[in-house]
C-alpha cells in the first residue's frame, strides 16, 4: 500500500492532457485553449493496492515564469513535496522542449521524460534517439503516442515500474553550465545556503537569488521562518555585481545570459539526439511557383474554385439520392405508426415534423461536407495551406491580423465550423478571436446553392447558356468577393475596437510537401470532421423539427402561430426591401442555412412541412406571385451572406471560445452588417 | 557595433543567429522553431504581398515577417 505523488509538466499543446486522461480514467477537456483553467488538477491511478495521485500542471514553457500558469506550475515543482516528475514532451518539436527538461534537472528531483507524439514527429521525419537522449541527461525516457491506447498502456506500465523502484533523488550531474562569472557566485552561494536546512535544491535557489527573483526568496524565507538573505550572502551578491561590472554586463542582462546557457545546452543535446531528414530538392520548384508573384495568386483561385466547383456539382447526386431514401422510410414510418394506432396528431407531428426537418438537414449537408472536407484536406496533406497563408500574409497584416485566417476562410467555405475550429492553429488569442468572429462573413457550402438559385432565377434568366453560365459565375465571385471583403473590413474593425492590439508575431512554418494518401484522408476526414459536424446538427434540427411544426400547425384566433409570426415581423423585414416571411424563415432557418429557402416555401404555400421547389421556373413563378422584386432578391442574398451563424457554427464557437460574449458577438457583427447594408439599399431603391 | 538584423540579409545569403532582440513571448515563438544562438538561416523567397519571407531554419522552411526579422540580430560569419 503505497502512495505516490506525480507531478505532470510540459509545454502546452504536447497531450498532456490526453496522458493524463488516460491515466487517471477521468473524462476532463482536452482544451488547448491558452488560460482556461489556472489550477492543479489532481487525478488518481490505482495499481494493486496502491495510489498514485497524478497532478496535471499547468502547460509551462519555462520556470521562469511569464504567466499565471507557468507561476502555478513552478510553485508545485519547486516547492512542493512529491515523488517524481512526468515532463511530457513533444518529439517533433523537442528542441523548445528540451528548455523546461532541463530547467526541471535544475531543481533536482527525480524526472521522468515522456517523449510524445513519436507518430506526428515521423510524419515530419524527425528520428529522436531515446537511448541517447537518456544517457545525456541521465534520465528514463519513455515513448508515446497519446492517439495510440497500447503506447499509453506501455507509458503506465513504465510509470509504476518507477514508482515501485524510486531512486535516491539527488544527482551530482549539473544540467546546465552558466558563464564562469555566474557559476562562480554559485558556487559560493550554495555553500553558503547548506547552514540553512532548505527544503529546496541549493544550486537552483542561488541561481535565483543571483537573478534578484524576490518572490522566491520570500517563498523560502517563510518556509524556514528565517531571512536567508544574511550578512555573508550579501557580501557575495556585493562581489558579484563587482564582477559583472567588470565583465560589462549589466545587472538586467543576467536572465538573458541563463536563458542562453539553457538554449545552448539544448541544442546541444539536441544535435546529438534529433536527426531530421533531409528537405528535397523539388520543394524549391514547387515554392517557386506557388508563391510566384505572377502565378501565385491564379494559382491559389484555381485550387480553391476547383474544390468548391466539385463539391457542389457532385454532391447533388447523393444528396437527390438521400432525399429520395429517406421518403420510402417515411412511407415505412408512417405505416408503422398508423399499425401502432399512434394518434394521427402525433405521428404528423413526428413525421412532418421532426422526421423531416432532421433527414432534410442530413441530406443537404451530409454530401457537401463529405466531398468538400477529404478534397481540402487533401490540399493540406499535399503542404499547400501554408503557401497560402505565406502569399496572402501582408493583406491580414494591414488588417492587423494573422495570415493563417486565410486558411480558415478558405475552410469557411466549406463549412464555418470547421473553420472555426481550424482557428486554433493561430497563436494569438486576439487574432484566433477575429478569425473566429468573421468567419461567418465567408459563406458556406449550405449557402450556395440558394445563392446560386437566386442568381439564376433574378439576375441571368433560366436558359442554360453558356453566356448565362459565365455571367452566373461572376455574379457568385462578386458576392463571395463581397464576403471576402466584409471578413477584412470587421477584421480591421475589431482589430481597432474591441480586439486592439498590433499584429502579433508570425512563425509560419512552410512544411514540406507530401504526396498525400488518399484513401486513408477520405476516411479520417469523414470521422474527424464530417460526422462530427453533422452530429453537431442533428442535435439542433430535432427540437428544431418539432419548433417549426408546432408553430405551423397550431392556430391562434383561426391562423397558424406562423402566420402570425410572419405578419408581426412583415413591417419590420419591409425595412430591409424582404417580407415577413424571409425574416421568419431566417429565424427559424437556425439549425442549417439550406432549410431556409424550403421555409419560405413553406410559408407563401401554407404546407406544414418544407417543400422543396420541382424547378426553377415554378419556384420563380411562385417567388414573383409573392411579390419579389429583383431588390428582394438582392435583400436575399446580402441577407444569406451576413446573418448569424448556423445553429452548429455558434455551438462551434462557444466551444472554442469558452465564451457566450464571443458567442453573441459572432451573432450580432454579421447580423447588424446585413441589415445595415440592406437597409440603405432599400432606401436608395425606393427613392430611384 | 553595428546591429545586423536578419531583415537585412539577402536571399540565399547565409547568416548566423547572435542574438533575438525582443521580448520574451516572440522570442519563446521562434526558439520554438529551433531559431537559437549560432543557427544558420538562410532568407529564400519574398510573399508576393510583401511584408513576409520564408527562411531555411534547420531544414524546414520557415515564413517570419520581417518586423520580427528585424529583431533577430545576424553576423555573417561565425
Amino acid at each position: 500500500m503505497k502512495k505516490i505523488k506525480i507531478g505532470l509538466a510540459g509545454n502546452p499543446n504536447v497531450g498532456k492532457s490526453t496522458i493524463f486522461n488516460y491515466l487517471t480514467n477521468s473524462n476532463q477537456h482536452t482544451g488547448n485553449w491558452a488560460g482556461k483553467t489556472v489550477e492543479n488538477k489532481v487525478g488518481i491511478m490505482k495499481n494493486r493496492g496502491d495510489t498514485y495521485m497524478i497532478y496535471d500542471l499547468p502547460g509551462t514553457y519555462s520556470l521562469l515564469p511569464h504567466s499565471e500558469e507557468e507561476k502555478v506550475a513552478r510553485d508545485f515543482l519547486v516547492f512542493e513535496e512529491y515523488d517524481f516528475n512526468v515532463v511530457v514532451c513533444d518529439a517533433s518539436s523537442l528542441l523548445r522542449n528540451l528548455n523546461l527538461v532541463l530547467q526541471l534537472k535544475e531543481i533536482n528531483k527525480d524526472l521522468v521524460l515522456c517523449l510524445n507524439l513519436i507518430d506526428e514527429a515521423k510524419k515530419k521525419n524527425v528520428v529522436v534517439d531515446r537511448e541517447k537522449l537518456e544517457e545525456m541527461l541521465g534520465i528514463t525516457v519513455i515513448e508515446c503516442c497519446a492517439h495510440d491506447k497500447s503506447s499509453l498502456k506501455n507509458l503506465k506500465n513504465e510509470l509504476i515500474k518507477h514508482g515501485n523502484n524510486l531512486k535516491n533523488k539527488s544527482s551530482n550531474q549539473v544540467a546546465i553550465v552558466y558563464p564562469e562569472v555566474i557559476e562562480k557566485a554559485i558556487n559560493s552561494l550554495s555553500f553558503r545556503l547548506l547552514n540553512y536546512n532548505i527544503p529546496v535544491n541549493n544550486r537552483w535557489l542561488a541561481l535565483n537569488i543571483l537573478r534578484g527573483d524576490e518572490v522566491i526568496i520570500d517563498k523560502v524565507n517563510a518556509m524556514i521562518g528565517k531571512n536567508i538573505i544574511d550578512d555573508e550572502i550579501i557580501k557575495i551578491l556585493d562581489d558579484f555585481k563587482f564582477c559583472l561590472l567588470q565583465e560589462d554586463i549589466l545587472i538586467n542582462e543576467i536572465d538573458d545570459i541563463i536563458v542562453d546557457a539553457i538554449n545552448d545546452r539544448a541544442n546541444y543535446i539536441y544535435e546529438h539526439v534529433v536527426r531530421v531528414g533531409k528537405a528535397s530538392f523539388k520543394e524549391k520548384y514547387l515554392d517557386r511557383i506557388f508563391t510566384s508573384k505572377v502565378l501565385g495568386i491564379p494559382i491559389m483561385l484555381l485550387f480553391l474554385g476547383l474544390i468548391f466547383l466539385l463539391t457542389i456539382k457532385i454532391s447533388n447526386y447523393p444528396s437527390e439520392w438521400l432525399f429520395s431514401l429517406f421518403a420510402k422510410l417515411e412511407e415505412i414510418l408512417k405505416g408503422c405508426l398508423v399499425d401502432l394506432r399512434v394518434p394521427k396528431i402525433i405521428s404528423d407531428m413526428l413525421i412532418n415534423g421532426v422526421y423531416k426537418v432532421t433527414t432534410w438537414v442530413i441530406s443537404v449537408m451530409l454530401p457537401p461536407m463529405m466531398i468538400f472536407f477529404p478534397l481540402f484536406t487533401l490540399l493540406e496533406e499535399f503542404g499547400y495551406l501554408p503557401r497560402i497563408a505565406f502569399n496572402l500574409d501582408g493583406v491580414f497584416r494591414r488588417c492587423s491580423s494573422c495570415g493563417k485566417q486565410s486558411l480558415t476562410m478558405a475552410m469557411g467555405f466549406g463549412c464555418n465550423c470547421v473553420g472555426i475550429t481550424g482557428a486554433r492553429i493561430i497563436d494569438s488569442k486576439r487574432e484566433r478571436l477575429i478569425a473566429i468572429l468573421t468567419n461567418c462573413f465567408i459563406p458556406c457550402n449550405g449557402k450556395f446553392p440558394t445563392i446560386i438559385a437566386i442568381i439564376t432565377m433574378f439576375f441571368v434568366g433560366l436558359n442554360t447558356s453558356f453566356k448565362s453560365l459565365i455571367l452566373s459565375t461572376g455574379i457568385l465571385l462578386l458576392i463571395v468577393l463581397l464576403g471576402v471583403f466584409m471578413t477584412f473590413l470587421i477584421s480591421k474593425v475589431l482589430s481597432k475596437t474591441l480586439l486592439a492590439g498590433y499584429p502579433s508575431s508570425f512563425v509560419l512554418e512552410l512544411t514540406p510537401y507530401r504526396r498525400p494518401r488518399i484513401v486513408k484522408t477520405f476516411i479520417t476526414s469523414i470521422f474527424d470532421r464530417t460526422l462530427f459536424v453533422l452530429f453537431r446538427a442533428i442535435t439542433v434540427a430535432i427540437p428544431a423539427g418539432f419548433i417549426i411544426w408546432l408553430l405551423a400547425n397550431i392556430d391562434i384566433g383561426g391562423v397558424s402561430i406562423l402566420n402570425n409570426l410572419v405578419n408581426f415581423f412583415d413591417p419590420f423585414g419591409r425595412l430591409f426591401g424582404v417580407d415577413g416571411v424571409i425574416i421568419v424563415a431566417f429565424i427559424l432557418g437556425f439549425p442549417a442555412n439550406e432549410i431556409i429557402m424550403p421555409i419560405i416555401l413553406m410559408c407563401y404555400l401554407n404546407t406544414g412541412t418544407l417543400v422543396e421547389y420541382n424547378s426553377l421556373i415554378e419556384l420563380k413563378t411562385l417567388l414573383i406571385d409573392n411579390g419579389w422584386t429583383i431588390m428582394t432578391a438582392i435583400s436575399v442574398i446580402i441577407l444569406f451572406i451576413m446573418h448569424y451563424p448556423c445553429s452548429t457554427a455558434c455551438l462551434t464557437i462557444k466551444k472554442e471560445t469558452d465564451s457566450w460574449w464571443y458567442t453573441f458577438l459572432a451573432c450580432l457583427i454579421p447580423t447588424i452588417c446585413g441589415l445595415l447594408i440592406c437597409f440603405v439599399i432599400n432606401m436608395f431603391g425606393t427613392l430611384l | 557595433m553595428n546591429k545586423l538584423s536578419l531583415k537585412d540579409i539577402l536571399i540565399d545569403e547565409k547568416a548566423y543567429v547572435l542574438k533575438i532582440d525582443t521580448n520574451s513571448d516572440i522570442k519563446r515563438r521562434l526558439l520554438d522553431i529551433g531559431l537559437s544562438r549560432n543557427t544558420v538561416v538562410v532568407p529564400l523567397f519574398n510573399s508576393l504581398s510583401g511584408g513576409i519571407r520564408a527562411y531555411k531554419i534547420r531544414n524546414s522552411i520557415i515564413a517570419l515577417r520581417d518586423s520580427d526579422a528585424a529583431n533577430i540580430l545576424v553576423r555573417r560569419t561565425l
